[in-house]
């Protein structure tokens, strides 16, 4: 396992290099899930306006 | 002609949002599992290269990610100038999504690159080195691309000027794959992809195919996830999304 490990001496380049690659597809992964929440959120809240704006005012009813 | 229903369909967000939504869980588990065996394969299985011993199994991340981005780039222009020529939303929008992933991969193609160099070239970075060059130029494609997108208010007119330059950056495609070949660069020729049998053995080429199959998936995938809320974002006040908020707020 220790050799596995050690890759012939050079384990810090290969394990950063596919640790490099784990973190930027987690990383795509995240953004894209934070982005389409946010999306949906977003939507959400114009329809509310859009319901709070068409309910009638006072100014309205005058 | 007559096109075909699908073709329209392939127009329509909402319908492109439930497609997207059901193909992405398998395209995801297909990436997981492909990148699962993948790896196992080339770490663990393939037995150490003759010259490089064990460092070389970067041979099965780096060049599956530096291909991967080239086509994102492609994906990219390509979706870029369908919405310019037919003023397509949709097409806009995978191009949009497109960028940051590819961009994603270039800087994760220049970063394993740059690992696998220092202990087989004994440099991280080579300024005069054409690949690594013309791999920088596309990461500033796609910077200079989502920058440009960044600077419009207007919607409309990012998609349409951001097209332009996605489509003029184009011809560093070709410069990057030919890179090795016009110029004296550390990179090695195609060993793969040439008309003659692949240079490298079969006990290495099976895991290297496996992952170029992994991370080519894996770039639809994200494409996919981040489609949605693409769509979702420039449907907003359109009545399905309305629809489909209301409906999924429960």
């Amino acid at each position: 396992m220790n050799e596995f490990l050690r890759m012939g001496g050079d384990g810090a380049y290969v394990w950063s290099a596919y640790g490099v690659t784990l973190a930027v597809l987690l990383l795509n992964i995240w953004w894209a899930r934070r982005r389409h929440r946010s999306a949906l959120e977003r939507a959400r809240a114009s329809a509310r306006d859009e319901r709070v704006s068409k309910r009638p005012t006072v100014r309205q009813i005058e | 002609m007559r096109l075909p229903r699908w073709f329209h369909l392939l127009g329509s967000p909402p319908f492109v949002y439930a497609l997207a939504g059901k193909v992405a869980p398998w395209l995801g588990a297909v990436t997981c599992v492909l990148l699962a065996v993948g790896s196992y394969w080339g770490l663990v299985v393939a037995p150490p290269d003759r010259v490089q011993g064990e460092v070389y199994r970067v041979l099965f991340i780096h060049p599956q990610i530096a291909y991967v981005s080239v086509m994102a780039y492609v994906v990219m222009a390509v979706a870029a100038s369908i919405g310019y020529v037919w003023r397509l939303k949709l097409a806009h929008a995978v191009a949009t999504t497109a960028a940051p992933i590819g961009a994603s991969f270039t800087a994760c193609a220049l970063a394993t690159g740059s690992l696998w160099g220092r202990p087989t070239w004994g440099t991280y970075w080579q300024w005069t080195d054409p690949r690594i060059m013309s791999e920088t130029l596309l990461l500033f494609l796609f910077l200079g691309y989502l920058a440009l997108r960044a600077a419009f208010e207007d919607r409309d007119k990012a998609d349409r000027v951001s097209a332009i330059l996605a489509v003029v950056g184009v011809v560093d495609v070709p410069i990057i794959h030919y890179s090795v070949i016009w110029w004296n660069s550390l990179h090695q020729g195609p060993s793969i992809m040439k008309l003659d049998k692949p240079s490298i053995a079969p006990e290495m080429l099976t895991p290297f195919l496996i992952m170029v199959v992994a991370f080519t998936a894996c770039f639809y995938w994200l494409l996919l996830n981040g489609l949605r809320g693409e769509i979702v974002e420039r449907e907003r006040d359109t009545r399905w999304i309305r629809q489909l908020v209301e409906g999924t707020r429960g």
